[in-house]
């Protein structure tokens, strides 16, 4: 390209453009190849789509989310509804044995119920999955959502700001990572719905949702906060941050521009752990009884009634079971796939 | 050494403080009566006001709080009686006192979580330095395979398919079942062999993996290079070198896992129906028994702070960089 003496020769910078530009279309014309310029999302993109492993497992979880979203579709196409006991219906007399055991083999799977009857109830094994699917994982989004925002906020003005604030948020932050989170929902649960709903009353299943959510981004943030803190000190020293500063940049343009930017793949990252272990995290709550309750659909209520009549019917707990080990594992996997294509020095 | 456990110590005293007097204001000015939570449903006037008394609910909140932080350092008085020194209040729904329940309750949480760590770590740093030693054959794979799907099964998943395995179709061993230790300690740990391995199972797949990248990272590392260039044996520096350093993350990740282990224990307690702190935790929140459940609150935090003390000394122990003081 051009020269630093033919630039001179050239005399000033304002001629030094067009020339600048003539040279390079030169170059094109005469086929000289050109370093491509790609993003780093770009260059993730191209990293990722080679791990098959990441794939596979980003096809798995999409499929989850899509079956999660249409389950209303897919159970009104199958004609059956998680809510209904239809041992008690007249068109299904013998679904249910003198012990409330599914009749037939594989607990009770026929055309009409292809994942089982529900011991007991009598309930669609396969829309009750398919419904609680659909709790699990919008739970776990908005929960996701809630402290990935929270973490990066408090973070940001911990990291940024430093000093006093940061030294006393972070000591806020190191308060709530000493309690023991499982005893913390457990205990919390009651306290969080009896400030919406008298306890003499039934609590409706969306306020038990909303209390599920605030018991946990309550105690959910403070990984993200920590993590965001870090790379944000790292990240304020920098040449580019200063010259932000310099220039007159007001603090939110340079945490939203500069900085942001920057550490959008450790919270993707983290993100991508977050979710899967919400999701047990929800799952724990119903099946130990202090989550969802009946009627609703739910994963670990599912894992809940298994284990009680696992003795007699062993087959209640396979669906929900391989549902739930596939969908971590993928998400796990992602997540690992993810990190790996953003940041190819860390091995596994 | 002694410095820094007192210092700990007083730390921790703050740190429980702090717990306490969050989930003391939290519990305690919910907009809820819990004089009637704790009569139930068909609950005469009088009756009320007699627990309202008992209870101490007439008295303002900070003197409430007041009465419940001296009691834990100092006992307290109650109509039942005189409540010694960690008085913990007394639970609504049984009249009992809390600290009696708690351990009544504890041992079993105890052994659970202490016997299923060390299983876990010693199989999962065995597993993780195994695959790691044997990188890229047969045996890593194998490893390294099955730990991935491991660390995705679940406690109450694994729980009942062992139970159906070992004693529901062949009768090999015994439904789980808690004796205390000092009883016997060979059925003690008969008893909750079950539960320890199903629990250490998902835990030990998580630091397998864990053990496995640490160790391949700091076999790279250039100090254990030039172990190895100077002609120290391959065990040698594989062991007292890079085993060593890889022991440094995996004691962090520990001291955060301490929660989530308790967590572990109280799934373990519900999917072997073992009657331990988890269950009575449970079952107190469910019958809104609020002393009690803040009082295995408080019992657990508490817990858990002085397991993290051990792990610090343990971090201190295998790194010599790492100051006590």
């Amino acid at each position: 390209m051009t020269s630093p003496i033919k630039a001179e020769d050239s005399g000033s910078a304002a001629v030094l453009d067009p020339e600048l530009a003539a040279t390079t279309e030169n170059a094109v014309a005469k086929g000289e190849k050109q370093p491509e310029g790609r993003s780093p999302g770009q260059l993730m993109w191209q990293r990722f789509k080679r791990d098959r492993t990441g794939v596979v497992s980003a096809c798995v979880v999409i499929f989850f989310f899509v079956v999660a979203a249409c389950a209303p579709l897919i159970a009104k196409l199958y004609g059956k509804n998680p809510y209904t006991l239809y041992a008690q219906e007249p068109d299904y007399p013998f679904l249910l044995d003198d012990f409330a055991m599914p009749t037939g083999s594989f607990g009770g799977m026929s055309g009409d119920f292809w994942f089982g009857v529900e011991p007991k109830l009598g309930r669609d094994v396969f829309t009750m999955l398919l419904y609680g699917m659909r709790t699990s994982l919008y739970m776990a989004v908005v929960v996701t959502t809630l402290c990935v925002v929270t973490g990066v906020v408090i973070g940001m003005v911990m990291g940024y700001f430093g000093g006093r604030v940061d030294y006393w948020m972070g000591r806020v932050t190191d308060f709530f990572l000493a309690f023991p989170q499982q005893l913390f929902f457990i205990a919390f649960m009651p306290v969080v719905t009896a400030m919406f709903v008298s306890p003499a009353d039934e609590t409706p299943t969306y306020l038990r949702a909303v209390a599920i959510i605030l018991v946990m981004w309550f105690l959910g943030w403070m990984g993200l906060a920590r993590l965001v803190r870090s790379s944000v000190l790292s990240l304020a020293d920098r040449e580019f941050v200063e010259a932000a500063k310099v220039s007159g940049a007001s603090p939110w343009r340079i945490v939203r521009k500069e900085i942001l930017p920057n550490i959008v793949t450790p919270i993707l990252v983290q993100a991508t752990y977050i979710l899967p272990s919400t999701i047990l995290t929800i799952a724990f709550l119903s099946f130990i009884g202090v989550g969802f309750v009946e009627p609703t659909p739910d994963w670990g209520r599912m894992f809940a009634v298994g284990a009680d009549v696992y003795e007699q019917d062993p087959m209640f707990m396979f669906f929900p079971g391989v549902a739930l080990v596939t969908f971590v594992l993928a998400f796990n996997l992602l997540g690992d796939s993810v990190r790996d294509a953003f940041d190819p020095k860390t091995g596994r | 050494m002694l410095q820094f456990l007192i210092r700990r110590l007083i730390g921790a005293v703050v740190i429980m403080f702090l717990i306490g007097a969050f989930t003391f204001f939290l519990f305690y000015t919910v907009p809820q009566d819990f004089a009637a939570l704790s009569c139930g449903k068909n609950c005469s006037p009088e009756n009320l006001a007699v627990i309202r008394e008992n209870l101490g609910l007439d008295k303002p909140i900070t003197t409430q709080f007041w009465e419940f932080m001296s009691g834990i350092v100092a006992g307290r008085d109650f109509p039942q009686g005189h409540c010694s020194a960690p008085c913990l209040g007394v639970s609504f729904d049984s009249g009992n006192f809390v600290w009696d329940s708690i351990v009544d309750r504890f041992p079993l949480t105890l052994s659970l979580t202490v016997g299923g760590l060390v299983i876990f770590l010693t199989l999962g740093l065995g597993s993780g330095l195994l695959a790691a030693w044997k990188r890229g054959t047969v045996i890593d794979k194998l490893v390294s395979g099955a730990s991935i799907v491991l660390s995705s099964f679940q406690i109450y998943l694994l729980g009942p398919i062992v139970l159906g395995i070992l004693v529901y179709s062949t009768g090999i061993m015994e439904n789980p079942k808690y004796h205390p230790f000092t009883e016997n300690p060979a059925t003690w740990a008969l008893g909750l062999l079950i539960p320890w391995a199903v629990m250490a199972t998902i835990f030990t797949a998580q630091y397998t993996r864990m053990s496995r990248s640490t160790m391949i990272e700091q076999l790279q590392e250039e100090h254990v290079r030039t172990a190895r260039a100077k002609g120290m044996s391959q065990r040698f520096v594989f062991f007292r070198y890079a085993w060593r350093g890889s022991l440094i993350p995996i004691v962090t990740i520990l001291g955060i896992d301490l929660s989530a282990l308790l967590g572990g224990a109280v799934v373990t307690e519900f999917t072997f129906d073992l009657p331990g702190l988890g269950r009575l935790a449970v079952d107190s929140s469910l019958t809104k028994d609020l002393p009690l459940t803040m009082g295995i609150m408080l019992f657990g935090a508490f817990f858990i702070l002085i397991l993290n003390i051990i792990v610090d000394l343990a971090y201190a122990y295998i790194d010599p960089r790492v100051r006590l003081s």
